[in-house]
């Protein structure tokens, strides 16, 4: 194929962000490259960015849409900080993405899509020469990405406009040689999606190869680059975004708990995958329920437990807000239903296609009266998986309803996912009460779990509600001393679930410095960070947070012994002021609201501070 | 049926002391479910009662069944759930004018149009009972309450014309002063398979006593109640008048007219009076006929009975026949194949290990 040698460079790890206008296919693209890159052997970690606008007006700052790649041959855990390669298929992609884009990195944009009324909708002036501040610290490359794509598919009987929509084929094409990446993944994933259409598909093959030979044939690349395969521990692996984790996590509870699953949903971004995901498994034996409204989601949820089902409903921070009224019931009558809370931009309607941690405080304390709810945060988006099943279990053996939560940066970006033996995942510990003779509705187990009789069981009718009750008979009672009683019982036990869980997992030492105390997506930042600290000398450690409540019994402990305690979070401040008012230490936050994931090198910057050397 | 053990009204009574007001209409209204539960060959531990939040919704705990004492307005959306966990569950729904048609309304139309297997009884006392006093979505306009010292504003709401309107496949009107009426509909609802909702006019001897007065006084009740019978004519009054359909500028207008004592069927000025077929596929006319009688028509009687029962598949159905489907269609689904879906590699053992 080459006519000349290139040189071709080794590099450790690359960060490319596709983005253009919504409609240019960019998530695909990204998704096309992400899929190639894993089945390569490379590790990856992936960030979708996209408008909240279905179709944003044509070519507008608001309707730009990018899709991030990090892939290595190292283990990586973030999407990365700023990009090696931006390409950018118009001017308004350029304009709000340019300044990620490291120093000397790669700019590639489409020349065709700069046109004098393209570059007005993105605010530029008449004239300006838009690349100019950008040309010393950056290599750019301006390429008639349509015009190539046009002359092509010269020979292609399409309109004109179907070979124009084959051009994100050709930038794929053209970063798949710059990676030296090979074409087949693709070829065959195409040849899957437009199998019934041979025109479409040949159209899309053409471009994606014209775009492949084109880097090799202008030279205007010094040289080509490798990333190594990554030394991935043996397994089997898949990639997965982390509402397909919950998702499936749902369905393997399911199995676990030998219940059916039950979900009662209303569509709300970033949580609807989940809805959409359990949708196509009712061969499974999935109950999907479509509800008028939130609040019907999460009641017809509740009545499926109150029959026996493994219930769930999936929101985010909004959808919270009208639930909160049905979770403080589920609270109260003591049966299981997890809410799973896929966080995103606030408050009220907010920023909904953005990421963010703040809704740590509205799950833990936004109902009436004293109402313990426990809460499990997953931390990456295979992670899901088994932080729902955890969520499910919680629910199942305490008899309590449990909010799961995620966020959008989890929840659409991906990771290979290694696949868990299924053998190992362990049966939920509980049973129906059959037994009249033993049975009154809140009597309890040693977890302070009460009986879970259901509806059809000969003998133990009952009837339970909101309204305070007594201990055992569960009969309404709201007398002063039975009402403590119950409100200390519910707090019991739900901190009875921390007796139940595993030592807190410390990344580094047991000692020393500081240590960050992180929980949710921030994982693989604070991760990323803790090593390289450590690989500087500094005596940092990490622990992340599975369970938010009740927390760990360890928690204290290992927190007294390091000098410096920092949270870092995606809000103004939750878990820190948690940590301070309940164990009275000095906390530091390292917060930030501005709809990013955290860089990994803010993060190194604010840990020196802490150690009064930034 | 017949391994069912012989079930008794005392069955259902739950050992609790009930506790609406003294005179409340609710008593009756949980007398004749008791009487009429045990009639139904269904075995005790098959009942569930849902409610929401108002006098009506204590129902629950006066019952000996499964009960579900939820939050206000939403004891649809529980139901909902609870029957499509168990088809064979008998579930019922005990709600209010304020609790189904104000905060609740939303889920009402949506359990109804879904036609979810679900029993309902709306205990419409055109009153907010337990905050003592306000006025609700079904009280008159003009009625001077605690929150409406000038009059009510608020236009109200015919519950069987909301319901109808919904796609209610079962809609019926009783009185809960008229036991024997009560009992004959609460078993037509329970034969009903889908949402069977009934308005039950019922009395709040504290806070709106008398606003059902006219149906039953001595001197009025035979020409404000147009009992309801299946292939008969729409007759009242001791069959002195009947209703009658006809256009008024095109527009279907139902009337009340003197029936013809030599001409049975028809009336003075030679109209013929609707026959009741509540199993009419169009609800036109049961909806015209929900209207009769309401709080903006008093001249005319109100219907009494079921309006509409027509045969429809229900949600829950609808929902296992899909289930049924897709794993004959798939095969049952399992685990494994969904986490070891397609699009998987392998990174073996020596792999720069």
């Amino acid at each position: 194929m080459a006519t000349q040698e290139q040189e071709k460079e080794t590099l450790d790890s690359v960060t490319i962000r596709f983005c253009g206008d919504s409609g240019d296919g960019m998530q695909l693209t990204g998704t096309q490259f992400t899929n190639t890159s894993a089945l390569f052997g490379n590790d990856i970690s992936t960030y979708p960015n996209f408008p909240a606008e279905i179709r944003a007006p044509q070519g507008t700052l608001a309707g730009v849409s990018g899709f991030q790649i990090h892939f290595s041959s190292n283990n990586i855990h973030t999407a990365g900080d700023s990009l090696d390669v931006l390409v950018a298929m118009n001017p308004a992609a350029f304009k709000t993405n340019i300044d990620d884009l490291k120093q000397n990195g790669i700019l590639i944009v489409n020349e065709d899509a700069f046109t004098p009324g393209n570059l007005k909708k993105a605010g530029f002036i008449d004239d300006e020469d838009i690349f100019a501040p950008y040309e010393s610290r950056s290599r750019i490359f301006k390429i008639p990405i349509t015009k190539m794509t046009l002359t092509a598919l010269e020979d292609f009987e399409m309109m004109a406009k179907a070979k124009e929509r084959c051009k994100n084929m050709f930038a794929l094409g053209l970063t798949y040689w710059i990676y030296s990446r090979p074409l087949d993944s693709t070829i065959e994933w195409l040849t899957g999606k437009f199998g019934k259409k041979p025109e479409i598909l040949e159209a899309n093959i053409k471009a994606l190869k014209a775009g492949y030979h084109y880097g090799n044939t202008i030279e205007a690349f010094q040289s080509t680059y490798e990333v190594p395969e990554a030394k991935i521990v043996p397994g089997t692996y898949r990639n997965i975004t982390g509402n397909q984790a919950v998702a499936i996590g749902f369905v393997a509870a399911s199995e676990l708990a030998e219940r059916p699953l039950f979900i009662g949903s209303y569509p709300i971004t970033p949580a609807t995958d989940i809805l959409q995901e359990l949708s196509k498994y009712k061969h499974h034996g999935v109950k999907t329920f479509q509800a008028e409204d939130e609040i019907a989601g999460i009641g017809s949820a509740i009545g499926a437990s109150f029959g026996g089902q493994l219930a769930v409903t999936t929101t985010s921070g909004p959808g919270i807000a009208l639930k909160s009224e049905f979770m403080n019931l589920a609270m109260i009558t003591e049966l299981p239903v997890v809410i799973a809370d896929i966080q995103r931009g606030g408050p009220s309607t907010g920023l909904p296609t953005k990421t963010e941690q703040t809704d740590l405080l509205q799950v833990l304390y936004g109902r009436n009266g004293e109402s313990p709810i426990p809460v499990v945060a997953a931390k990456s988006p295979s992670d899901c998986f088994e932080a729902a099943i955890e969520a499910c279990r919680i629910a199942i053996e305490h008899m309590t309803p449990v909010v799961f939560l995620s966020d959008t940066q989890i929840a659409i970006g991906s990771e290979p996912w290694q696949l868990p033996d299924l053998d190992t995942l362990k049966p939920f510990n509980f049973k129906f009460h059959e037994d009249p003779e033993t049975f009154a509705p809140y009597k309890r187990n040693e977890l302070l779990a009460r009986q879970w009789a259901i509806p059809g069981t000969k003998g133990c009718e009952h009837t339970i509600g909101g309204l305070e009750k007594e201990d055992i008979t569960g009969k309404v009672n709201l007398s002063p001393d039975v009402h403590e009683h119950m409100t200390e019982i519910r707090s019991k036990k739900v901190d009875l679930i921390a007796t139940k869980l595993p030592p807190t997992e410390i990344l580094g030492d047991e000692t020393g410095d500081l240590l960050f105390v992180g929980w949710g997506s921030t994982y693989g930042a604070i991760r990323t960070a803790t090593e390289k600290l450590r690989n500087e000398g500094y005596k940092v450690s990490q622990i992340h947070l599975r369970h938010l409540n009740p927390l760990p019994n360890d928690l204290e402990k290992i927190m007294r012994s390091f000098k410096n305690v920092a949270v870092p979070e995606l809000n103004l401040g939750q878990l820190s002021m948690i940590i301070r008012s309940k164990y009275l230490i000095d906390a530091k936050g390292i917060n930030q609201v501005n709809t990013k994931p955290f860089a990994v090198s803010d993060l190194v910057d604010e840990a020196k501070k802490i150690l009064g050397e930034g | 049926m017949s391994q069912v053990q012989e079930l008794t009204k005392a069955d259902f009574v739950s050992e609790g002391d009930v506790k609406w007001c003294p005179g409340c209409g609710d008593y009756a209204i949980l007398s004749s479910v008791q009487t009429v539960l045990p009639t139904l060959g269904i075995p005790k531990e098959k009942f569930c009662f849902v409610s929401g939040i108002g006098c009506s919704s204590r129902f629950p705990y006066y019952m000996n069944t499964y009960g579900f004492h939820t939050i206000h307005g939403r004891a649809p959306t529980v139901a909902s759930g609870v029957k499509l966990a168990n088809p064979d569950l008998s579930v019922w729904v005990v709600t209010g004018d304020g609790d189904g048609l104000s905060i609740g309304a939303n889920h009402t139309v949506h359990m109804i149009r879904r036609n979810m297997d679900l029993k309902v009884l709306l205990f419409n006392n055109r009153i907010y009972g337990l905050t003592k006093g306000q006025y609700s979505p079904t009280s008159e306009q003009g009625k001077v309450t605690k929150t409406s010292l000038y009059g009510s504003i608020d236009n109200p709401l015919n519950p069987l014309s909301f319901a109808i309107a919904s796609g209610a496949t079962f809609a019926a009107r009783t009185n809960a002063a008229n036991p024997k009426h009560m009992q004959e509909t609460l078993r037509a609802a329970a034969a009903h398979k889908g949402t069977a909702f009934i308005e039950i006019f019922q009395n709040c001897n504290i806070f709106n006593d008398g606003a059902f007065a006219k149906y039953l006084n001595k001197d009025t009740k035979a020409e404000e109640n147009l009992f309801l019978e299946t292939g008969k004519p729409l007759l009242f009054d001791g069959e002195t008048k009947g209703i009658i359909m006809n256009l008024d500028g095109g527009k279907p207008k139902l009337s009340v007219e003197e029936a013809d004592p030599a001409n049975p069927g028809v009336s003075k000025s030679g109209n013929k009076f609707l026959i009741h077929d509540p199993s009419n596929e169009d609800h036109t006319l049961a909806y015209l006929i929900s209207y009769l009688g309401s709080i903006s028509d008093p001249e005319n009687p109100a219907a009494m009975g079921v309006l509409r029962a027509v045969n429809k598949p229900t949600y829950g159905e609808m929902l296992h026949s899909q289930e049924e489907e897709a794993k004959s269609a798939k095969g049952t689904g399992s685990l494994k194949d969904l986490v070891y879906s397609k699009d998987t590699w392998t990174v073996k053992e020596t792999a720069k290990a």
